[in-house]
């Protein structure tokens, strides 16, 4: 059953990710993402990682793509359905990506040495487990993390602020 | 309940405290105080720098955080490094960062941050610390490199940066996720325990893409492309920062991962023979490019790359004489660089232009700058007595004693072509006429800022040892 559940949003989230790249309208590409996004939340749920699925849905789902979708709003001049041109050179870009991505998958797939957890994970509260880890040995990427929020944050308004100044 | 030894990260809290406190000030006081801005970061980065010396030498050393940290002498001389690079880049650039509008009043504050990253580097026990550090320090650097308002180079530089930074953190990270993989912990003792000895592809992959992330940062041959550009179009404070507390931060964490895990051999085998030939090819091409460069920061920009290839000699050396000679070589590289870029950052200030010609006639014209400038490319080029010569002689020494001769030649040769391009700043400043350019007669804390690099840089030539005795203190504490 959980194998059949697992195929069916693996798959959409791989072919969400096919469409982001393959669409022409950018509008189109982040609505794309957005799927691949939900697909790889549902695969959080079922690695019994809800804290991860959570965030990933109001973060990326919400936050991130919501926030592409305005950019490209704001920023857009001219025809929306070729916002997203092609690359001449996508063939030299295919045997590259191709060339590395075989070599990735064959050396993951012969390495019978990976970690992997035994059963599946079953600690019923990952959350409260998280934030345990988070205050005690994570505390000092944790609160890193919080100061390089602020800087980046102060940065953009720095930087969009010139522009508008320019005009 | 555990207990968390706060004291062993005071330095990182007082500089999360003084980024805070100058965001704050500078949305606080009125448009004509903002010049204080500058005194009080010095103020607040002496203090810190006096706690850190002090700690180095007296301070309780071990792991802090459930061996999440380390707090050890290692750390404790490269925060020292970053904070006098940070001062000396505060000072040179005070004239500088009073042009920028009110609106980007926000310069000191960023730079603080970059230094909380590159602290978080030096002393992460493990890859996710380590990870946030890195982010931390290249976001700043991103907005730093792009702050120069109506300037479409200076943009230009910042999204190059940002693009090709953020695919180097996407190559590091996979590497990472490799690692995990393999090991179950990102806790660098752990990783190392977990990877043993056995050398199978998927280690192999890891080190390529984890020393591939490095790379860039460090600008190694052949990750070096963005440098020059970047190094160009950004403002020269932050140029000046980027080529030497950047680089100096990365091969900190360098150092740990690659020297932590040295000792089980599987990372390190596979990172050798890929490390010797980056290292040459860095300094071959770094110097043989840098021959024809006609603006002074991308002439510079391609001797930072040159200079990288150098500290990478000490670390193939893998011993503590070769850490002792990139700790010695780094530091005094500092003192080196900032020198060049403190006049750069004047003399482009005056004169709106950074090409190496109109340079000309600067020893009659400046004759303080060009005495700096030259103090400061011959010690990079490594010409006795000055401090160059000496990193180099340990750098190169402590590679011959592990046995590898080949990399030490090329050092040799490459250092001896290096002279050429940085005596031809030189003969422009002192033979050439400069009719028609501007006298500039350096002041304020820039002449300050100056002045102190090249005492240090003459200093610590002549008189090596307090220097290399600290050196080999941190080497030690970390390869115990």
């Amino acid at each position: 059953m959980s194998t059949i559940v697992f195929f069916i949003f693996a798959i959409l989230a791989v072919a969400a990710a096919w469409g982001v790249v393959t669409s022409k309208n950018i509008v189109h590409s982040a609505l794309f993402l957005a799927l691949t996004f939900v697909g790889v939340a549902a695969l959080y749920v079922m690695l019994n990682a809800e804290f991860i699925a959570a965030v990933q849905i109001l973060v990326y789902t919400g936050a991130v793509s919501i926030m592409v979708v305005f950019a490209v709003m704001l920023t857009l001049r001219g025809d929306v359905g070729e916002s997203s041109p092609e690359n001449k050179k996508w063939g030299w870009g295919l045997f590259v990506a191709g060339l590395v991505f075989v070599m990735i998958t064959a050396v993951i797939l012969t390495n019978a040495d990976w970690r992997i957890l035994e059963g599946p994970w079953t600690i019923q509260n990952s959350t409260a487990a998280l934030s345990n880890l988070l205050l005690t040995n994570y505390m000092i990427p944790f609160e890193a993390a919080a100061i390089l929020l602020t800087v980046a944050l102060v940065g953009a308004v720095i930087l969009a602020k010139g522009v508008r100044e320019n005009k | 309940m555990q207990t968390f030894n706060f004291l062993a990260i005071t330095p990182e809290i007082a500089v999360a405290a003084l980024t805070l406190i100058l965001l704050a000030m500078g949305l606080l006081i009125p448009d004509g105080a903002r010049k204080g801005m500058m005194p009080l970061t010095v103020f607040g980065l002496l203090g810190i720098l006096g706690y850190t010396v002090y700690d180095f030498f007296f301070g309780k050393m071990g792991p802090a955080f459930q061996g999440m940290y380390f707090h050890d002498a290692f750390a404790d001389f490269f925060k020292m490094l970053f904070l006098v690079a940070a001062l000396l880049v505060v000072l040179s650039s005070g004239e500088y960062v009073q042009k920028f509008p009110a609106y980007r009043g926000d310069f000191y504050a960023l730079l603080v941050a970059a230094i909380l990253g590159m602290m978080l580097m030096a002393g992460a026990a493990d890859l996710l610390t380590f990870y946030v550090g890195l982010e931390l320090m290249t976001i700043t650097f991103y907005i730093l490199v792009g702050y120069m308002p109506h300037d479409g180079r200076s943009s230009e530089a910042g999204i190059k940066y940002l693009v090709l930074g953020a695919a180097s953190s996407a190559i590091l990270l996979y590497g990472i996720s490799f690692i995990y993989g393999l090991t179950g912990s990102t806790q660098l003792y752990q990783v190392a325990m977990g990877l043993g000895s056995k050398v199978n592809p998927p280690v192999i992959l890891a080190t390529v893409f984890v020393l591939a992330g490095f790379g860039f940062k460090i600008s190694l041959v052949p990750f070096h492309m963005w440098a020059p550009d970047i190094y160009e179009g950004a403002p020269t404070p932050v140029t000046a920062f980027l080529a030497v507390a950047s680089k100096a931060a990365a091969f900190a964490a360098l150092i740990r991962v690659y020297l932590v895990t040295l000792e089980n051999q599987s990372f390190a085998q596979t990172g050798i023979a890929l490390l010797l030939i980056l290292a040459s090819l860095t300094m071959i091409i770094g110097n043989l490019v840098a021959i024809p460069q006609k603006n002074i920061k991308r002439l510079l920009a391609f001797s930072s790359v040159a200079q990288a290839g150098y500290l990478m000699v000490g670390v193939i050396a893998e011993s503590v004489p070769g850490v002792k000679g990139v700790l010695f070589y780094a530091m005094i590289y500092v003192f080196a660089n900032m020198g060049a870029f403190a006049v750069a950052t004047y003399i482009g200030q005056a004169q709106g232009s950074d090409e190496i010609r109109d340079y000309a006639g600067l020893a009659r014209r400046s004759p303080l700058a060009a005495a700096v400038m030259t103090a400061s490319v011959l010690s990079l080029a490594g010409i006795p007595p000055l401090a160059g010569f000496v990193g180099k002689f340990y750098l190169f020494s402590a590679v011959m004693d592990t046995g590898y001769q080949a990399i030490a030649y090329i050092g040799f040769v490459m250092s001896m072509v290096s002279v050429y391009y940085y005596l031809s700043i030189v003969k422009v400043m002192y033979l050439g006429e400069g009719e028609g350019l501007p006298d500039i007669p350096v002041r304020g804390a820039a002449k300050f800022a100056m002045v102190f690099a090249m005492l240090i840089t003459l200093f610590v030539g002549i008189y090596p040892s307090p220097l290399a005795q600290m050196a080999m203190a941190a080497a030690n504490s970390l390869l115990q």
